[in-house]
């Protein structure tokens, strides 16, 4: 794994945004790291004066001036290729016509993008781009959505000239998993793929063979894909070469209605774009947000969308004997208030058990009416979520991604702790990545073993090693005492291992002593990475049992989405009740099932792993009987005659404001101050103080990245990744296949 | 026979037209003719020692210490006086490029430095290079300790083409025997200046004799050119500034420190001064590959070197003067031009390399420059789309002309290929796939189209592309834009 340091092949991505991310930054860096404050420079652009920072590609100052320049190689978060010359732009004074996205502005120049030379130059490499370019788009995917069709339309010529009877290039197709389905003919080498690959996903083994027109885009030999990014190069692709084959002649663009929302498949919040016919949700695309996931998704996000139609949960059902049978709603919620009373359930024995999939509204319903029933017995679904959680929640700092998502670029030190964060956080490794192969990023690493896509110091898989860490001996701790914005990722797992207290501890204790660097107003570098969609909100609610709650065996238990759970710690004698949208592990415990909507299906908030509230919006109706989670838990509240006093979504987003202002303050983050967490890690570590030390390795919370939750457990396309990327049972899935064969 | 031969020459006619006859005529400056105490490569024929013996024996490594010991400015300021010109092909003036290394405070950059020797000489007709390491590699280790001392680079790279083997092992020896000498490595020449040499040997792809290309493929990657700025001197080879310079431009430079830059500018004409290798192949009696001097007529260097076209010069068809990359000439230019960059110019041509392909009238220029369209196809690096996709095409439209299965319109039609390719590339390969057909179609468009003709009458109609009017069925409709029903005035037949 070497980095690749050349100039070159650093990306140029967005230096107009990222001057005054990276100024401020390290002097670790090898060379023109002395300039403070770039100047600005200003040239002339079709007549039209604009100001851009020096440094700035010419493309970046075309568009400053609002002139479009039609592009293929060119992406601003992608290394310079040069190579598609559809962006020349005529200069004056200079002879031949400039690949803009390749020089720098020069201040003073004189731009013009649409001068005749700059036509005929388009119209040429247009010609040649269509010349060997299949006329296939009736067939197509990419078809109105293509960057080659529509720049032909406005840029090309509207005749052809290529009759030649050697015919166009054939070549053949390469089988790159159950994701990426490539069309190789169509393919116009703008290489952004290979750069993708290369740069941010970190398969450094696509590439091109061959040379001239026998230039192949390919693995070198016969392998698949494997990276849990892999469905962003099919966004990429300027043309159809690369497509989706899940999504594959399904649908067209014009017929898609686009929402906007948010993933929930892992903690970060990657900004998704719904896209759905009818009921259907046809696709999920990534929507730019250079605060959370820049414009990548992980492919769980991408493709988990067709397990929303299977094992869906569409009407109420009651368990009579061995089976469920269908009810109304009435009857089911008679079915829960009864069952309340049956169960001679009081206080923390009417226990809510809270899953991955929660949302914040039914969260806070939910504790809302718990704690009207009389319990504290609020209960997160993971191991231990029936004890107060280690990194106490009282302070919103304990338990956040402090130095932020873009932070991770700043930092010149990473420690990673009991956490792998290409499977707990794909895009957010992807950020690392880019700082270790273009800012010298030094990252060390306790806990088991992961492929991470970047180079790391391996201190050790346990928490002696952090001992050792925190004690200062290696080198690596040598150099994060003298990094200027060191950064720690604790893994949400480090807390549900045996040593969670115990490493907690040490941490805290750590990031106290050196609190000169570690939290400053400007940078907190203690950052916990959690991997589930509603931990954030369930902590900034404050779903967590009191000391006796949690100590009391429950009689009545209220699952809500809680599907990661063990069946042996639900007591046998227990009344369960599952509110959820799928038929997985926690529906098959109760005794009432409520069917509720899917993320895709209702308009709710969700805190990412930042703190960082987002509204997802609903793209279709939950299908059958489901209603949305937060009425369904309001429904029961009358039944059980402990009314919430709210009865729409708004009033409920009053109620967040008043427990939390911060669930409702949408899209942005808010640090805490330095005092205050410094008192919260303080707490931490006094809580934890004396806790004993096992020794056990920090273990891998996720062992298959494509499953895990209720829809990816349901998705095909998942499953077929399973068997490809996790289990290596290579097989070719053809395309005329049923995509159910592959669950059977 | 002196001034009738001179009266050709438009300096000559010129000074021929004033009438009064007041003032002398400046005396008319002939070139060629080199001397042999004037030539730089003494044993470019390998009949004498290549070895260090015998290249000491031949005046090289010759007082190399007090040449370097004048230190970096001066050896620049001798080659800027000499105006020595790149021999690569593009002709850029050496000592300017080389002070590019030295820009003010280059030494406080810690990076190394490095010269890059470009010695993958694969352009078709060019056999200078590997003479020059075959025979004289001594020349060229010498040259890069001095060039080298000129760009205060560390290190040396030459970057051979894989086929040259025995070209290869001399120069290795060569360099072998330097460092046992003490000459190169710690040191060098007990100068004090510490100056390694290394010799690397390519793949031979034609791409990687492209400066920033050549710089991929040293580094291990795909000889493929990397985007300009940033320009090898700023950041080259390993990300650290580097000169690309070609075997001829370093070899020549010890010399040119030894006897001066004055003595280099003697010879040729302005701007384009010194002493070159030609490579005279073809259809000439005796093909050969001669030091000269710039500026000698491109006739007399045939005649005098080359015994002459096969057949007399009226067998004459056309040449190419300077490698496959610059447009051919006719037989009425080939009589009057010089040898030299801007002569070569001024006739739309280029000196190139100096390698003069000479083809007489038995020769199929169609097909020969078709033979090219497949040259430039085949090395094509493929990176941006117009040398790509248009070299292809180019390569099967020349195909067709080669027979004459082609429309007359599609002649214009390969021009404006070649104009969308030309200019809008990375390098210049695209330049040099465009260049000759530009050259072949300006010079011999009459035969194309008689060809075209000739095979129109046996065969019947072409449509656009190549196909047959005859194969189409009739009952079926012709697109339009095929050329099938054009109203076509009739050409002269030639």
């Amino acid at each position: 794994m070497l980095r690749v340091v050349s100039s070159a092949s650093r990306p140029s991505s967005g230096i107009l945004a990222r001057t005054v991310a990276h100024q401020t930054h390290s002097g670790s860096r090898s060379f023109s790291s002395s300039s403070t404050r770039q100047a600005d420079i200003t040239l002339t652009v079709d007549g039209k004066e604009v100001t851009v920072p020096q440094g700035a590609a010419l493309i970046q100052a075309c568009e400053a001036a609002g002139a479009t320049i039609p592009r293929f190689c060119y992406h601003e978060r992608l290394a310079v290729a040069g190579n598609c010359r559809m962006c020349l732009v005529e200069v004056e004074r200079s002879p031949k016509p400039v690949a803009s996205c390749a020089v720098p502005a020069m201040p003073g120049s004189k731009v013009f993008t649409n001068s005749p030379l700059v036509h005929k130059a388009r119209e040429g490499v247009m010609e040649f781009l269509l010349a060997n370019h299949p006329l296939d788009c009736p067939v197509c995917d990419q078809a109105g959505e293509c960057d080659l069709q529509d720049q032909a339309m406005r840029y090309g010529s509207d005749r052809t000239r290529f009759h030649e009877i050697t015919g166009k290039r054939a070549v053949e197709n390469k089988n790159m998993g159950p994701i990426v389905k490539t069309s190789m003919n169509r393919c116009i080498q703008c290489t952004r793929c290979v750069r993708f690959a290369n740069e941010v996903a970190g398969v450094e083994d696509l590439g091109t063979t061959g040379r001239g027109n026998n230039l192949e885009i390919g693995m070198y030999i016969e392998k698949t894909l494997d990276s849990e990014l892999s469905g962003n190069i099919i966004d990429l692709c300027p043309v159809g070469a690369l497509t989706s084959k899940p999504y594959a002649f399904t649908s067209r663009p014009w017929e898609l209605k686009n929402t906007e929302s948010v993933d929930v498949l892992d903690a970060l919040g990657s900004n998704i774009r719904i896209d759905s016919r009818g009921v259907e949700v046809m696709r999920i695309q990534p929507r730019t947000n250079d605060d959370v996931n820049e414009e990548w998704i992980n492919d769980k996000t991408r493709y988990a969308y067709d397990g929303l139609k299977y094992q869906r949960l569409t009407t109420p059902l009651v368990k009579q004997g061995e089976r469920f049978v269908s009810v109304t709603w009435e009857e089911a919620l008679t079915a829960v208030a009864e069952g309340l009373a049956s169960s001679g359930a009081k206080g923390d024995e009417i226990q809510a058990l809270a899953g991955h999939l929660a949302d914040t509204e039914s969260l806070v319903a939910l504790k809302d009416l718990v704690n009207r029933l009389g319990s504290d017995n609020l209960t997160l679904d993971q191991v231990g979520g029936s004890q107060a959680p280690i990194p106490s929640v009282d302070v919103r700092s304990n338990y956040l991604f402090n130095s932020t998502i873009p932070g991770v670029e700043q930092a010149d030190v990473i420690l990673l702790v009991g956490t792998n964060p290409r499977h707990e956080a794909a895009v957010l490794n992807s950020r690392i990545r880019k700082s270790w192969l273009h800012y010298n990023l030094d990252v060390g690493f306790i806990g088991e073993r992961a492929d991470t896509t970047y180079g790391y110091d391996h201190l050790g898989e346990d928490v002696k090693s952090l001992e050792q860490f925190v004690l200062g001996k290696s080198e690596f701790s040598k150099k994060f005492k003298a990094a200027k914005k060191p950064l720690i990722i604790v893994g949400s797992a480090v807390a549900e291992s045996p040593d969670g207290a115990a490493a907690y501890n040490m941490i805290t204790k750590f990031v106290e002593a050196n609190k000169s660097t570690l939290v400053t107003p400007e940078w907190n570098g203690y950052s916990v990475l959690q991997r589930v969609a509603s931990r954030p909100a369930a902590y900034d609610v404050g779903f967590v049992p009191s000391k006796k709650a949690s100590a009391t065996k429950p009689k009545f238990v209220y699952m809500l989405n809680a599907d990661e759970v063990d069946p042996k710690s639900i007591p046998k004698d227990a009344f369960v009740v599952y509110q959820g949208h799928h038929g997985d592990i926690g529906a098959q415990l109760a005794d009432v099932v409520l069917p509720a909507a899917a993320y895709t299906e209702k308009s709710v908030t969700w805190v990412n792993t930042e703190g960082r509230s987002q509204l997802g919006r609903a793209a279709v109706p939950p299908p059958g009987a489901s209603r949305e989670d937060w009425k369904i838990i309001r429904a029961l509240s009358e039944i059980t005659d402990a009314t919430l006093p709210y009865d729409d979504a708004l009033a409920l987003r009053d109620r967040m404001w008043e427990i939390a202002p911060s669930l409702v303050r949408y899209d942005v983050t808010e640090p805490t101050s330095t005092e205050v967490a410094l008192a919260g890690l303080r707490n931490v570590a006094l809580s934890t103080a004396g806790s004993k030390i096992s020794g056990a390795a920090f273990r891998k919370p996720i062992l298959n990245f494509y499953q895990t939750d209720p829809i990816s457990r349901a998705s095909v396309t998942m499953a077929q990744c399973t068997r490809e990327f996790v289990k290596k049972e290579s097989q070719v899935f053809a395309g005329g296949q049923d995509p159910a064969a592959a669950l059977a | 026979m002196l001034g009738s031969r001179a009266i050709q020459r438009p300096l000559a006619n010129l000074a021929a037209k004033r009438s009064l006859a007041t003032i002398a005529d400046p005396p008319v400056r002939r070139y060629g003719g080199l001397k042999d105490q004037d030539r730089i490569f003494t044993n470019l024929y390998c009949k004498h020692d290549h070895t260090l013996k015998g290249a000491q024996s031949r005046g090289d490594w010759h007082k190399t210490k007090e040449i370097l010991l004048k230190g970096d400015s001066w050896i620049i300021q001798s080659v800027k006086d000499s105006g020595l010109r790149g021999r690569g092909g593009a002709g850029f003036p050496s000592g300017l490029k080389w002070s590019f290394m030295n820009k003010p405070g280059w030494e406080k950059d810690k990076r190394p430095r490095y010269l890059v020797v470009n010695a993958d000489e694969g352009e078709p007709g060019t056999c200078k290079d590997r003479e020059i390491m075959r025979g004289d590699p001594h020349k060229l280790i010498e040259g890069c300790l001095v060039a080298g001392r000129a760009m205060n680079a560390t290190a040396a790279y030459i970057y051979i083409r894989g086929e040259f083997f025995q070209e290869a092992s001399h120069t290795e020896a060569a360099i072998r025997e330097a460092y046992a000498a003490g000459l190169i490595g710690k040191n060098a020449c007990g100068s004090g200046y510490d100056f390694d040499v290394y010799l690397h040997r390519g793949a031979g792809a034609y791409i990687c004799g492209e400066e920033t290309a050549l710089i991929e493929s040293l580094e291990g990657k795909q000889g493929k050119p990397r985007l300009k700025p940033p320009f090898p001197a700023d950041v080259g080879l390993f990300g650290c500034p580097s000169t690309v310079a070609n075997v001829e431009t370093i070899a020549v430079a010890p010399t040119i420190c030894r006897r001066g830059g004055a003595w280099f500018k003697g010879f040729g004409r302005e701007r384009n001064e010194g002493t070159k290798l030609f490579c005279i192949s073809g259809h000439v009696n005796n093909p050969c590959t001669v030091e000269e001097e710039m500026s000698i007529p491109l006739k007399e260097l045939i005649d005098k070197h080359c015994g002459g076209i096969r057949g007399g010069w009226d067998n004459l068809l056309g040449i190419i003067p300077g490698g496959s990359s610059v447009p051919v000439l006719p037989k009425s230019t080939c009589e009057t031009v010089l040898m030299d960059f801007d002569a070569l110019k001024d006739v739309q041509s280029g000196l190139g390399t100096g390698a003069v392909i000479v083809m007489d009238k038995s020769t199929d220029i169609v097909k020969a420059i078709a033979r090219f369209a497949h040259f430039y196809k085949h090395e094509s690096c493929g990176q941006c789309t117009p040398c790509r996709e248009g070299t292809t095409w180019m390569q099967n439209m020349m195909d067709r002309f080669v027979e004459g299965r082609g429309h007359a319109r599609e002649i214009d039609m390969i021009l404006e290929l070649s104009k969308q390719i030309e200019g809008h590339t990375i390098c210049a390969l695209g330049d040099a796939a465009a260049w000759p057909i530009q050259g072949l179609m300006r010079h011999f468009r009459p035969v194309v189209e008689a060809r075209i003709n000739q095979f129109r009458e046996k065969e019947g109609n072409v449509l656009f592309g190549g196909a047959m009017q005859k194969d189409w069925d009739e009952t079926l409709a012709i697109p339009d834009n095929l050329g099938g029903r054009l109203a076509e005035p009739s050409r002269p037949q030639t």
